[in-house]
């Protein structure tokens, strides 16, 4: 029996994000309280990221949400080739923020800021708190970036192969939905860490 | 519709069709029966295992001091219980068995919007299941937390924590995705003609259970996970001595858990507005209120988490507020009551063994209710808080409420499940057992909790040793009930089921007993001037 329902594959999309925003809501909640509790070694504390490669890796994700975007208009528009060039592109921008993150976190660990070193046992409870959240909020949101590549990397071939086209392409909206929620929590996370000090 | 077939051209789901024969055609079949009836098997597994493990610490609690086995061995024992019939039987509970039997045929679906989905959702939950199981067995023994893991000693204990909370993490996940799989199917496969406010009150109920399982559960898993990385990371967000705060752990973990007492209780409130009005043969009482009281169980229930806390150090005004939306949570469940009586008014009942067991709900979950109100106020609930008063409040609820809605549940469908009937003479025996047996085991706790019995105590003073005594033969009642219960529906096949033995109305009860694979033949439809119960 062929059951095709997109407009219910893109509801169920939409109620798993809204899960996926909860999850990250507690963390926000616990940086809320936490922040309040320990405003001015927060203030301290986030001076220590680095607000250059936070820019550059908003801006990368910001241009990979486009290029997705953009890939679904290409599909509807019956240009797949188009499509999985822009799929690329996103995830090069992906790969790219990866390999900043990689660097960040790298650099980090060699001065011993990481949860459970030496150095952190030395801070004050609040920086150990925002370097916690840091490490905790930004691993979980390379996490979703990692699930969302495997994902678009499994629709870009389906878009190759031509089973994504023109007339059944709900698997790649959904695909760029979830990328646009990576998109969306980073776009709260830079701020939150590396702006307001 | 309801005359009788005499032949059904269509294999029943429980024939096997498809590539795989015998255990194998169960495990791999996205059938939402097949999936349904899997759950059922395996909660009632989890079940008995925790119903014996209850009868253990009662053992134990026989008598004040030490009988057979020590403190530890307690604590790890409530841990465990409280573990296995929250996470693996009432929270699941009625969804995943009758959501997913029932559910789609009630609204005139072949099969859940997402079947593959759904099947994967029941192998997380056995996956969770095992995971928190596993804690018993591995690592330097089982947790001793209690079920809650309040921070900071589920920071600070020895005990194999970190298996069980990510144990219960997993079975987060598998309720969420049946949330999920659920919305979407009530969303887009309703029959044609039914409009949402045609649709059966057990959908009702699930709906908004539904949504409960997806806004609540991810603050639970996210929490849990803190948990497990503050174990190994040394991370403390809850732990004071590194900075945490155990009172915020508590705000989070109770978040999810109060409203998951919303996703236990719904649907079986739904189940009920389905057995009362097919017995009493009357139109449901109040259609719109019951389908919009359980709406307003679902949002209000969401904002009252914080009744959990009264003397874990709040402001007086967080007090007051929550207490206040306490008490405004009871009014849509007080409507449910009052339109399920209702509904009985002038019908002509007919007390068959489903009937009896809802009526066994309405009555406990009556006295579970007015007491959660007594703990709601926040002068009764200082001299109350963590007693056996509490102990017995929710295990009315979530025994007498959740359980028995459960046991009407299998009573009502059992014949469409297995296209077979059962002895309505033993299954009102065992009614009869399990309801003294429960009221006998839980009622006792009400006193000697208001006499200054603590909770989740090894040992006692002498003045609670009568009561404590009462509630153990009431336990050795309660296990009769359910070994008749259980003998009485599995042990051997009934005479054969006719396709509507009880006279209902609502779409299963027009399909073969057993239901064939695709449910309908026909594709039902309502008609502009039909309504779900339309009895006299």
């Amino acid at each position: 029996m062929e059951h095709r329902d997109d407009i219910g594959a893109k509801l169920g999309m939409w109620v798993f994000i809204f899960t996926e925003i909860l999850l990250f809501g507690g963390l926000f909640l616990v940086y809320a309280v936490m922040r309040g509790n320990y405003s001015a070694d927060f203030h301290q504390a986030a001076h220590h990221l680095n607000a250059f490669i936070g820019t550059i890796n908003t801006l990368v994700l910001l241009i990979s949400s486009a290029t997705v975007a953009m890939s679904i208009t290409a599909v509807q528009k019956g240009n797949n080739r188009l499509a999985v060039i822009l799929l690329m592109i996103t995830l090069i921008c992906a790969a790219i923020f990866m390999i900043n993150k990689y660097f960040e976190w790298g650099h980090k660990f060699q001065i011993g800021l990481y949860p459970g070193s030496d150095l952190m046992i030395t801070l004050n409870h609040g920086q150990v708190m925002f370097f916690s959240l840091y490490f905790f909020m930004t691993g979980l949101h390379m996490f979703h970036l990692v699930v969302g590549g495997i994902i678009l990397t499994i629709v870009m071939i389906k878009v190759q192969s031509g089973t994504i086209n023109s007339t059944r392409y709900v698997l790649l909206e959904n695909g760029g939905l979830y990328w646009h929620l990576v998109d969306l929590i980073w776009i709260f996370l830079f701020p939150l860490l590396y702006l307001v000090t | 519709m309801t005359e009788e077939k005499t032949h059904h051209p269509e294999p029943s789901y429980l024939v096997d069709t498809g590539k795989y024969k015998g255990l194998m055609a169960w495990l791999t079949s996205t059938d939402h029966k097949r999936i349904g009836m899997m759950y059922m098997y395996a909660m009632m597994v989890f079940f008995v295992v925790g119903v014996l493990l209850g009868e253990l610490m009662r053992l134990e609690l026989f008598r004040p001091g030490q009988q057979f086995y020590g403190p530890q061995t307690y604590n790890g024992l409530f841990t465990i219980h409280g573990i296995i019939m929250i996470f693996t039987v009432v929270i699941p509970g009625l969804a995943a068995v009758f959501g997913n039997f029932s559910m789609p045929i009630m609204i005139g679906a072949k099969d859940v919007a997402f079947p593959r989905l759904n099947l994967f959702s029941f192998y997380l939950y056995i996956l969770g299941a095992a995971i928190a199981l596993s804690s018993q067995f591995m690592g330097n023994g089982p947790p001793d937390t209690g079920w809650t893991f309040y921070a900071p000693y589920s920071i600070q204990t020895h005990t194999n924590v970190v298996a069980a909370v990510f144990g219960a993490f997993v079975l987060g996940f598998s309720s969420i995705l049946t949330g999920l799989n659920f919305i979407v199917t009530m969303h887009r496969m309703r029959a044609p003609g039914m409009t949402f406010f045609k649709m059966p009150l057990f959908p009702w109920s699930l709906y908004a259970t539904a949504w409960i399982q997806v806004l609540a559960t991810p603050i639970v898993g996210i929490t849990l996970l803190m948990i497990v990385a503050e174990r190994w990371l040394r991370i403390g967000f809850f732990d004071p001595s590194l900075g945490g705060d155990p009172v915020l752990y508590q705000h989070l973990f109770w978040i999810y858990s109060h409203p998951a007492v919303y996703i236990m209780i719904l649907p079986a409130m739904g189940v009920i507005t389905e057995i009362i009005p097919t017995f009493a043969q009357r139109k449901v009482f109040g259609y719109k209120a019951i389908a919009i009281s359980s709406l307003a169980i679902a949002l209000v229930g969401y904002f009252v988490w914080a009744h959990h806390m009264y003397t874990s150090g709040m402001s007086p005004t967080a007090r007051w507020i929550f207490s206040l939306l306490t008490f405004l949570v009871a009014v849509p469940s007080a409507i449910k009551v009052f339109n399920w009586v209702t509904t009985m008014y002038k019908g002509s009942i007919d007390v068959k063994p489903p009937f009896l067991f809802a009526l066994g709900f309405i009555f406990l979950f009556m006295i579970g209710g007015m007491t959660g109100l007594s703990l709601g106020a926040l002068a009764t609930n200082i001299h109350v808080h963590d007693t056996a008063y509490v102990v017995a409040h929710f295990h009315y609820i979530v025994f007498g409420g959740v359980g028995f809605a459960f046991f009407a549940a299998i009573h009502y469908w059992y014949p469409k499940m297995y296209g077979r009937m059962y002895n309505f003479k033993r299954a009102n025996w065992s009614f009869a057992f399990l309801f003294a047996g429960f009221n006998l085991l839980y009622f006792p706790q009400f006193i000697i909790g208001i006499m200054g019995m603590p909770r989740r105590y090894f040992d006692y003073l002498p003045q609670f040793t009568f009561g404590m005594q009462l509630s153990f033969f009431g336990g050795i009642l309660l296990l009769i009930g359910i070994v008749l219960m259980l003998t009485n529906l599995f042990s051997k096949k009934g005479a054969k089921a006719p396709d509507n033995p009880w006279g209902g109305k609502t779409y299963e009860w027009t399909i073969p007993s057993p239901p064939p694979v695709e449910n309908f033949e026909v594709m039902p439809e309502m008609g502009e001037n039909e309504q779900p119960y339309d009895y006299k």
